[in-house]
């Protein structure tokens, strides 16, 4: 038996510079790993070698043991891997429903279709999408007059859409509210849990990390330098003196 | 120098970000703008510079209004800006970077050489000749803030210079600002962590959905947990 | 092997002046992000003023004198007219800045006939330089040795001047952000100024050194600009050492392939471009552009389907139209014929533009090879119209896929100018291929059968395959394939992130547009009974985007009422003027400055300001 995502020494170099250089783990499904590290560690370029926009120099992906090295985003995507973006990525000339109904016409095979309207396309199934993540009553508004927040949600239902197994998401809660945050964060961890959903996130707000991952990576000039629990990172002298600093930034452990 | 705003309002296009907005800013003090992504703490900087298309309410240096004036005059009278995501020139080296930010002295506020920035941002010296594209984040928020005193500017804008930083490179940034501010500089710091603000500030404007809620010195703001739960982030 | 010496020592000379033209486009493009279409008009204006000061100072000193006057001349012009047009609409959409360029490119033209007459004008030679070097046998002219020389020595002075000078560190930092710079206190203004000046000093430089070489017309102006932007599009937009690369490159294509023959040169140019633009889509020195969406006008609203009352509106409006040729005479019903051919065009444009979000300049194109499909076919092998009105789409579809395939790895600006490459090859090989084509002549007598020869049925058939296809266009902006397209617009990263492939959607949609733009082309052809290889000229191309931005991107109904309102107004104006290229060149320059967001997009913004002035009884305030 697989693991749900395997990488193999994964390794990226611009003209001599390497952005990341053999980094290697699995994730399980129902599994939620954060990936940590410094500006500059090479955590988008992970990220965006995973879903196929960057191609690795070097190193292997498997999704379901299905080698996926070297595919672009859309082959990816229809894989099983989704991603929401640390800015978010949504189609801002659209209304909120439309926005989950073009993210379904790939997996459809309509995104070519000329018949009918898009309007009657896949209309339950983007109200349950929206519902998921709370956002079925704004389904008529115009997706560009949305408050970060929400535009936040809405990303997630369209990652969801294409019913993924990996879900990548970059920063998650960045630029939310601190009620919004606990509220997405704690969506994640259900899906995680109740449709063994594989989540890897990145994030620099530690109090998320540490309260719901249920393993970290801690990435540094492209090397992975520590994996482990939330607990055990916290207290890893290597991870603080690159990354975590003095403490002075983040919250004491809660009660 | 003072730097003040009154009754200042802000739009996006048609999104109305800020509603009369009151802040000010002397020489010698370090202030911090508190408040969420998206509360409009950007747009208070930009507004201030006169980057923004549509502004209405009153901008005023030492009781003279500034908000008619383009952004390269505003920066002329002594008002340096160091934006967000930092924005260096990649294409140009560090040394380049700082000709950019050239201006003349003034006689109201601190000189800067780059000898002077180079002792305090030790790694932009190293870095001299090289693009400052392939610098690392922290690195480029330095040369930011180094090309910005090029300008020597009596007060600076300084719009969330801890963002996406290593925690320790936060440490660093906090002890650069503190300098400057021995120097005679006023700054405007605006920030999502109340930590980081806490190490800096001597003031404190807390902003949210484009409205001030708090204004009031660090100790007060320390005092009042609650309103460290209803507006920050952390 | 001394012939081919020869030939390359002549290819690199012809280099000196497209790389003199191409650095300025790219200084200007660099720091502004204008493209400015108006500088082969600058390079034409150049060599004009160098005929007439050159003939009027005489003695060595006189000639070098009266180039570098020239050039100095057309630079001081170039700022006034950066001061008095372009300051006004920095903040338009990019679009609009090509074209009100373009606008004074149109005008230029006739000011230059008004000025110096419609005749061939040849001037003195370079004195000192009138000679010829015995080169392996072959004797090359010195002035072309001059000429090499030049090409290196201004890539090192500009070279010296970005680097070694504050202003040039300056214009490498606005070209790489002007905002902040401006808001370090550097005056934008007067940069902009100044490397508007100093571009096109160089472009008119390029063009008053040609002097000597070649005579002085004034259909220059176009011919170097569809080579310089073949320069920069290779080179890469924005740099100065990929000018000179791609100059060199293309100068020499077109030296060797006259050598094996003469229209091959085209071909070799284009396959040289081809190849660049799969490996290296921001050309050879270029960088890409940020990936922003171009706003092509403030869409604030999405798009939505027709109220009932709307559908009503158009129901009425098609009724009118069907009962048009009982009110109105033959003229009156030929100009309504060209007018609902317009539409078709507009319409065409305006999916491709608003639903694909990519904006052609060289749609022409397609409707040429509309009109010369069908032409051939009814020469070549006596097809009826029927199935000629088939040819014709069926050429376009063919000619759009091809080229489309390579355009729609662009977007922006270099989408633009690339379209228009793609389209002024074709414009050669109509103009060209003589005895197919007719070249010049045309191909004439290409008249529909008896039963649709009569004005009113001619007028009824091309409306109903107008009616049909615009509300068929329209349908598919709402359809499943419409939001895929528009999806990859909005954030090409998302549609990818969903399994959706946004090249594909748009190499499709252009392929959509050319088809439509092709059936235009045919019925024109069988309306006007013949075909000129006008209807491929940039002209026809800018016809269409005039009348898509005059109507408003981002409704169907905008390019038709852009087309009623363009293509009467300027019929009428035509027939009151022999400037027709200043007054239709100064028009454009007009809505432009009145409308820098369009006429739709200047009247939304206008309503938001009256809106959001009222005292609001919102929350929070």
């Amino acid at each position: 038996m697989s693991a749900l995502l395997e990488v193999e020494n994964l390794a990226k170099s611009y003209g001599g510079v390497h952005a990341v250089r053999g980094v290697s783990f699995a994730l399980e499904p129902g599994e939620v790993v954060a990936l940590i590290g410094p500006n500059g560690a090479g955590k988008s370029t992970c990220f965006n070698m995973l879903n196929g926009q960057i191609r690795p120099s070097a190193g292997k992906v498997r999704l379901d043991g299905h080698d996926m090295t070297g595919l672009g985003p859309p082959e990816v995507s229809r894989l099983g891997v989704g991603r929401t973006f640390q800015i978010t990525a949504t189609f801002a000339t659209m209304t909120v429903r439309e926005n989950v109904q073009v993210s379904l016409l790939a997996q459809a095979g309509r995104a070519f279709s000329p018949w009918r309207r898009l309007a009657a396309f896949a209309v339950d199934r983007a109200t349950d999408l929206l519902e998921l993540v709370g956002m079925a009553e704004a389904a008529a508004r115009p997706a560009g007059e949305l408050a970060y927040g929400d535009l936040k949600r809405l990303e997630l239902a369209i990652a969801l859409a294409t019913s993924p197994r990996l879900l990548l998401m970059d920063e998650p809660t960045a630029g939310m509210a601190p009620g919004e945050r606990i509220i997405l964060m704690r969506l994640m961890a259900k899906l995680a849990k109740e449709k063994g959903i594989g989540v890897l996130f990145t994030e620099h707000d530690m109090d998320a990390v540490f309260e719901h991952a249920t393993r970290v990576m801690v990435l540094d000039r492209g090397q992975l330098i520590a994996t482990g629990t939330p607990a055990l990172i916290r207290e890893d002298a290597t991870v603080k003196a690159v990354y975590l600093g003095e403490g002075l930034l983040y919250g004491e452990p809660g009660p | 120098m003072k730097l003040s705003t009154r009754g200042l309002n802000a739009w996006y296009g048609p999104a109305h970000i800020l509603f009369n907005v009151d802040v000010a800013l002397a020489s010698g003090e370090v202030v911090a703008l508190l408040g969420r992504n998206g509360a409009g703490k950007s747009t208070l900087f930009r507004s201030v510079m006169g980057l923004l298309a549509r502004t209405s309410g009153e901008v005023q240096l030492d009781d003279r209004p500034i908000q008619a004036l383009e952004p390269y005059e505003i920066a002329r009278r002594g008002i340096g800006y160091v934006p967000e995501d930092r924005r260096v020139f990649t294409e140009l080296t560090v040394e380049e970077n700082l000709i950019v930010g050239q201006r003349p002295p003034r006689p109201d506020a601190p000189r800067w050489t780059p000898e002077q920035l180079y002792t305090i941002f030790p790694n932009l010296r190293e870095m001299r000749r090289r693009p400052s594209g392939r610098m690392s984040g922290g690195e480029q928020q330095m040369l930011t803030i180094a090309r910005t005193l090029m300008g020597n500017p009596a007060l600076v804008l300084l719009d969330e210079p801890s963002e996406g930083l290593a925690p320790r490179i936060v440490e660093q940034m906090a002890s650069a600002i503190l300098l400057m501010k021995t120097q005679g500089l006023g700054i405007l710091v605006s920030e999502q962590n109340l930590h980081f603000a806490r190490l800096i500030a001597d003031r404190a404007y807390i902003i949210e959905k484009g409205h001030i809620r708090f204004a009031g010195t660090m100790a007060e703001l320390t005092a009042d947990p609650a309103l460290k739960d209803a507006y920050l982030a952390l | 092997m001394s012939l081919l010496l020869a030939q390359f020592l002549a290819g690199l000379a012809s280099a000196a002046s497209l790389f003199l033209v191409a650095s300025g486009l790219s200084l200007i493009f660099g720091v502004t992000r204008v493209v400015n279409f108006a500088h082969g008009a600058f390079y034409m204006l150049g060599a004009y003023l160098a005929y007439s000061l050159t003939t009027h100072l005489t003695g060595p000193l006189g000639f070098w004198l009266g180039i570098l006057a020239a050039a100095l001349l057309s630079g001081i012009i170039g700022g006034v007219l950066e001061i008095l047009l372009l300051r006004r609409i920095y903040h338009a959409p990019e679009l609009f800045q090509l074209l009100a360029t373009f606008g004074v490119t149109l005008a230029t033209q006739d000011l230059v006939i008004l000025i110096w007459g419609p005749d061939d004008l040849v001037g003195p030679r370079a004195p000192g330089l009138t000679g010829a070097l015995p080169i392996l046998g072959q004797f090359l002219p010195t002035y072309d040795i001059f000429l090499i020389v030049i090409g290196p020595l201004v890539l090192c002075l500009l070279w010296l001047l970005l680097h070694r000078t504050r202003f040039g560190i300056l214009l490498r930092a606005a070209t790489q952000d002007r905002e902040m710079v401006g808001a370090l206190g550097v005056n934008q203004k007067w940069l902009f100024t100044s490397v508007f000046a100093l571009g096109v000093f160089l472009a008119a430089l390029g063009g008053a050194l040609q002097l000597p070489r070649t005579a002085v017309t004034h259909g220059m102006d176009l011919s170097v600009i569809v080579e310089v932007f073949v320069v920069v599009v290779i080179g890469g937009l924005g740099s100065v050492p990929g000018a000179f690369l791609a100059a060199v490159l293309v100068a020499e294509l077109n030296a060797f392939g006259i050598l094996i023959y003469p229209a091959i040169s085209l071909v070799l140019v284009f396959l040289v471009m081809a190849i660049v633009l799969v490996v290296r889509p921001y050309g050879l020195l270029g960088r890409r552009e940020g990936a922003a969406r171009a706003p092509l006008g403030a869409l604030l609203r999405p798009w939505r389907p027709l109220h009932w009352v709307g559908s009503l509106g158009v129901a009425v409006v098609l009724a009118l139209a069907t009962l048009l040729p009982f009110g109105l005479g033959r003229y009156g019903l030929g100009v309504a014929t060209e007018i609902l051919i317009a539409i078709l065009f507009a319409g065409s444009l305006q999916f491709l533009m608003s639903v694909g979000g990519r904006a052609s300049f060289g749609h022409a194109a397609y409707f040429g090879l509309g009109a010369y499909g069908a032409a051939l076919a009814v020469k070549w092998l006596g097809a009826p119209m029927e199935l000629a009105l088939l040819a014709g789409p069926a050429l376009a579809i063919l000619g759009a896929a091809l080229f489309g395939w390579f355009c729609v790895r662009l977007s922006g600006v270099y989408f633009a100018m690339l379209t228009l490459a793609f389209a002024q090859i074709v414009w050669s090989i109509a103009f060209q291929w003589v005895t197919v084509t007719g070249g010049d002549n045309g191909m004439l007598g290409i008249w529909p059968p008896r039963w649709a020869a009569r004005a009113p049925t001619f007028y009824w058939m091309t409306l109903l395959l107008t009616a049909a296809v615009v509300l068929g266009l329209r349908h598919l902006t709402f359809s499943p394939f419409g939001y895929a397209l528009r999806a990859a617009w909005d954030s090409e990263l998302r549609a990818e992130a969903q399994g959706l492939r946004p090249k594909r959607l748009q190499w499709l949609a252009f392929t959509i547009a050319g088809a439509v733009a092709g059936l235009a082309g045919a019925l024109f052809a069988f309306f006007k009974g013949s075909v000129f290889p006008d209807a491929i000229g940039i002209g026809q191309s800018i016809d269409g985007l005039v009348m898509v931005l005059l109507g408003g991107v981002g409704t169907v109904s905008g390019a038709v009422i852009g087309a009623i309102a363009y293509k009467a107004g300027s019929i009428w104006l035509l027939s009151q003027t022999d400037y027709s290229r200043l007054v239709l060149g100064l028009l454009i320059v007009f809505l432009v400055v009145l409308f820098p967001k369009g006429i739709a997009g200047s009247l939304q913004a206008a309503w938001l300001t009256i809106r959001t002035r009222r005292p609001k009884t919102g929350p929070g305030a």
